[in-house]
């Protein structure tokens, strides 16, 4: 099957957020991507360019790495610029050659608008959108003093910021009558011009340039059309965009009177085999500038080439939160009250140089738009209240007026519904969330990590911080590291502590360490480190009282008390005698049974006291326990690899098998899943896995940290192209650092997005043996593995043990409140009406 | 007027698990046993129904202290009971009921009240 090729043209944000959106889907299978980049840099930043200035490099600004393309198997073509789209051919040219497509993204962006006026080419009239913009304006700022940028908009003032930081004196000529005329009224504007000027940046408005000579006192003269005239050495045009359409134009697709290549609400040109997205796009006669909207374009993409029937981009809302100059300026929605019925509410200090504005809807009731200079503090408030028609309360007004006695009435992350935009430039909402926390996320950093939300312009990092504690704080979660009120330790603290001090009971850790008599989570944990260092038998006398009833009773507990019972299946590998047996047992005691995604049988229903007796049984036939219980290795899940497969490339189910032997009863923070596939086709869907194996020809390629559930998330290629016994001491050490430095509860995904440096310092411990305990890994784990013991076995055949597994110590009767009922040809519990 | 009561024996003192509970049948029905020898006393009788689940599992729960309360989580949904009232400290409203239990020689006696034969209160 040969794969179709998608090109997409520009490597600027947007091109590389629909890359972000794109390569993880199902369609990206299908296609081989390729993408050009004029520049010969990686996407970057250009939200904060003017921090290039204030010390930050490409790689700071860089949104993505290399070895991110490389990963995903794009082919990126930087400092290669595409001179001609053929679309008869259905082929791109470029000085290096022609490249033929089957889906075309073009995301060319934009180019800086400068305004006809004689003498503009001098080659000191600069212009201020790219890295290369800016060297060049560092270049020409050597050795002088002044500088003008033509533009008082939100880009020039940005250019008027990038001077100043270079050290120049900095001036603003500005066309229309104020500064900033698209997002604020005369008085905002006013306001700004007066606070940047007290900034040192001076501002004249209403200047129309006729045209630019050499200077006398200094390189360049500019002559305003009101016969006064300005010198200065250097001139950055910032007076706005254009859409980047020449490629466009000259293919012939539609293109909008006054430029912009003209796309429907599935980001589709007029040909349907080429789409554009970004500000080079054009969508119902409108380019939109910022990046928001350009990010949103990108998933409307991403999920329209999915066949996604609902994706659709339906405009985007403008508003703006800045700091210029270090000036706040906020936009929100219909900021000069164009709606009918409008009524505003302003507050204007002078002294203070705050100015506020709220357009409110003809009832009272709504928020229509708002401006804000001075001081953004109510923005985010104000925001909420804009896009989700929160009614407003009984006195608008106290949201914009300066804090008095009684305070601000706040709108609290509670009062946000959850459809709520948190994170416009990823659409996070506070549903999303509250999903994450719900599913693990303890914390700011691990919160951003899942969702990327105030990872794109980092606009809403105040409000989703009050989000983020606030859910926490719902939740009872403390942001201290400590354990419980018994340990103020993490786990990881404690796993020293009983790893340094030889510390062989609960007993002993609690009184030396801790207080108090311990709880439900101090004790599971503290049994999880007992067994990870010196693993003795759980139901040893001095951890059965630590056990959860899952790991006591080993067995998992279901809703009305009975448990559930699931045999070790290594690779999903049975023979028909044991299945035989399976069933057999299933019937003596009537139990429920289901296959599990982990290919394995579950056998449900069984009482406390039959436990011993159906393990008993299933030992004679040689199972083992399957640990469903624990927090532990759970299944290696494997497809049926090159023994029987047409495709396998490697013997994917002996691999699982060894793999499972080998981990079985590793105790850990969470439970660990595996899989191995035998070829790329990956059937047995490794990288959903905490570790994924995949066939290659040469070997195993090792994926890490993947999950299915809640928030499921794909695991990271870690390393190719691995022998078998490469394979096995990398997964030792992966494991084994896991189980020793994991906080409880975190499955191997959250546990790497919270160690500081994430997956690349992952690589560096395990991979390059960083912190020189490479060998010490290895050899913790193969103790472990040389001291495993079945837990069943050990019990059923111990008297003591086994007296743990009646109902009731004083009489033979079995639980009274079970009752039953039979469906599909089986039993199951009597569910209690609602 | 507080029910008729009689001490029954329910189990032995061998079938304890120190730190950890045990579940025994009575003419009262079932009822969790704990034993925690680091207390004075140290035994701990509660109603073995778990309330919030509907299931008799609560003498196969943690045991452990919060705030110094000895209590028992719930195996199923984790609710915290306490040991000394029964109450539940998840839910104001839920509470099971507690037994006194003693050690006589190597047996476990329960205080079980005496079914149909309380005096009419109220």
């Amino acid at each position: 099957m040969s794969k179709k090729t998608l090109i997409v043209i520009g490597n600027g944000m947007v091109g590389h957020h629909f890359l972000e959106q794109f390569a993880d889907t199902p369609a990206a299978a299908h296609y081989q991507i390729i993408v050009f980049g004029e520049e010969p840099l990686l996407a970057y930043d250009r939200v904060h360019l003017s921090e290039y200035f204030g010390g930050s490099t490409h790689s700071d600004l860089a949104l993505g790495t290399l070895d991110w393309y490389s990963e995903k198997a794009i082919d990126l073509h930087l400092d290669e610029e595409v001179t001609r789209i053929d679309r008869h051919q259905r082929q791109v040219t470029t000085l290096q050659g022609n490249y033929p497509y089957d889906e075309l993204v073009l995301a060319t962006g934009s180019y800086p608008f400068v305004p006809p006026i004689e003498g503009n080419d001098h080659p000191h009239c600069l212009v201020y959108r790219t890295l290369a913009d800016l060297d060049a304006i560092k270049a020409s700022a050597d050795g002088v003093k002044n500088g003008v940028v033509v533009g008082g908009g939100l880009l020039g003032l940005e250019a008027a910021n990038a001077l100043k930081q270079l050290g120049l004196q900095a001036q603003v000529v500005e066309f229309a009558p104020r500064l900033m005329p698209v997002q604020l009224d005369t008085d905002g504007g006013a306001v700004l011009k007066r606070k940047i000027t007290e900034l040192g940046v001076q501002v004249h408005t209403e200047k129309a340039t006729t045209d630019i000579v050499p200077g006398e006192r200094a390189r360049l003269r500019m002559n305003f059309s009101d016969d006064t005239h300005l010198e200065t050495d250097l001139i950055v045009f910032s007076a706005g965009i254009r859409p980047q359409d020449t490629l466009a134009r000259a293919a012939e697709l539609e293109i909008g009177e006054r430029g912009g290549i003209v796309v429907d609400s599935r980001c589709a040109t007029s040909d349907p085999h080429i789409h554009a997205i970004g500000e080079c796009a054009l969508w119902e006669q409108r380019i939109y500038g910022l990046v928001a909207p350009g990010y949103t374009m990108a998933r409307t993409l991403a999920a329209c080439l999915n066949n996604d029937p609902d994706a659709a981009f339906t405009g985007a809302d403008m508003s703006t939160k800045l700091k210029l100059l270090g000036v706040d300026v906020g936009s929100i929605g219909d900021a000069h009250g164009q709606t009918e019925g409008a009524r505003n509410i302003r507050f204007n200090d002078e002294a203070a140089g705050h100015y506020s504005r709220m357009v409110i809807s003809a009832d009272g009731k709504k928020l229509l738009g708002a401006i804000l200079v001075g001081d953004n503090g109510p923005y985010d408030t104000l925001l909420q209240y804009a896009l989700n028609d929160i009614e407003l309360p009984e006195h608008p007004e106290t949201l914009i007026l300066p804090e008095s006695e009684g305070g601000t009435p706040a709108l609290g992350p509670d009062a946000l519904p959850d459809t709520a935009a948190i994170c416009s430039c990823h659409n996070v909402s506070k549903g999303n969330i509250c999903d994450v926390i719900e599913a693990g996320c303890s914390d700011l950093a691990s919160v951003k990590a899942q969702t990327k939300a105030s990872t794109g312009c980092g606009g809403c990092a105040a409000l989703l911080k009050s989000v983020v504690e606030n859910e926490l704080e719902k939740r009872g979660v403390e942001v201290s590291k400590d354990l419980c009120e018994h340990f103020p330790y993490s786990r990881q603290e404690l796993f020293h502590l009983v790893k340094v001090n030889g510390i062989r009971t609960f007993n002993t850790l609690i009184r030396s360490h801790g207080k108090g008599r311990g709880c439900e989570i101090c004790k599971p944990t503290v049994a999880s480190i007992l067994a990870t260092c010196w693993n003795e038998h759980i139901l040893a006398t001095d951890h059965v009282p630590l056990q959860d009833t899952n790991d006591t009773f080993m067995a998992n507990m279901q809703k009305n008390g009975t448990y559930s019972i699931v045999p070790r299946i290594p690779g999903g590998e049975i023979t028909p005698d044991k299945l035989i047996v399976l069933g057999q047992v299933a019937k003596e005691y009537n139990l429920y049974t289901k296959i599990t995604g982990g290919q394995r049988v579950d056998l449900f229903g069984a009482t406390l006291s039959e436990l011993p007796e159906i393990w008993e049984k299933l030992i004679a036939a040689g199972f083992e326990t399957g640990h469903a219980y624990g927090k532990s290795l759970r299944t290696v899940k494997s497809c049926v690899g090159n023994t029987w497969c047409r495709y396998g490339v490697q013997d994917s189910v002996a691999m699982a098998i060894f793999l499972e032997d080998r981990y079985k009863g590793l105790r850990a923070p969470h439970k660990i899943k595996m899989a191995v596939s035998g070829c790329t086709r990956e059937c047995a869907e490794a990288q959903s896995k905490d570790i994924g194996v995949i066939a290659t020809e040469n070997g195993w390629n090792l994926y890490v940290c993947g999950n299915g559930g809640m928030r499921p998330r794909h695991g990271d290629l870690f390393a190719i192209d691995l022998s078998d016994q490469e394979l096995i001491s990398t997964i030792d050490r992966v494991l084994m650092f896991y189980v020793r430095t994991a906080d409880r509860l975190h499955r191997t995904s959250v546990w790497m997005e919270n160690l500081e440096g994430g997956l690349g310092y992952l690589k560096q411990v395990v991979l390059e043996d960083s912190l020189g305990m490479g060998q010490e890994l290895e050899a913790h784990m193969e103790s472990l593995v040389g001291t495993y013991q079945c837990e069943w076995k050990t019990a059923v055949e111990d008297p003591e043990k086994r007296k743990r597994f009646r109902e009731f110590v004083n009489d033979e009767r079995k639980d009274p409140v079970q009752q039953w009922t039979e469906e599909r040809g089986q039993r199951r519990p009597v569910t209690e009406p609602a | 007027m507080k029910p008729r009561t009689q001490w029954d024996i329910v189990c032995d003192v061998s079938d304890l698990v120190p730190d950890s509970g045990i579940a025994v049948w009575t003419s009262n029905g079932p009822v969790a046993l704990f034993y925690l020898p680091e207390r004075l006393p140290a035994l701990f009788a509660i109603g073995h129904f778990d309330p919030c689940s509907g299931a008799d599992v609560l003498a196969r729960g943690i045991t452990g202290d919060i705030k110094g309360e000895p209590v028992v989580a719930s195996p199923i949904y984790k609710q915290h009971f306490s040991l000394l009232t029964g109450q539940c400290l998840e839910h104001e409203d839920v509470r099971v009921p507690v037994f006194r239990a003693l050690v006589d020689g190597d047996q476990v006696r329960l205080e079980i009240p005496v079914a149909g034969r309380s005096e009419q209160a109220a």
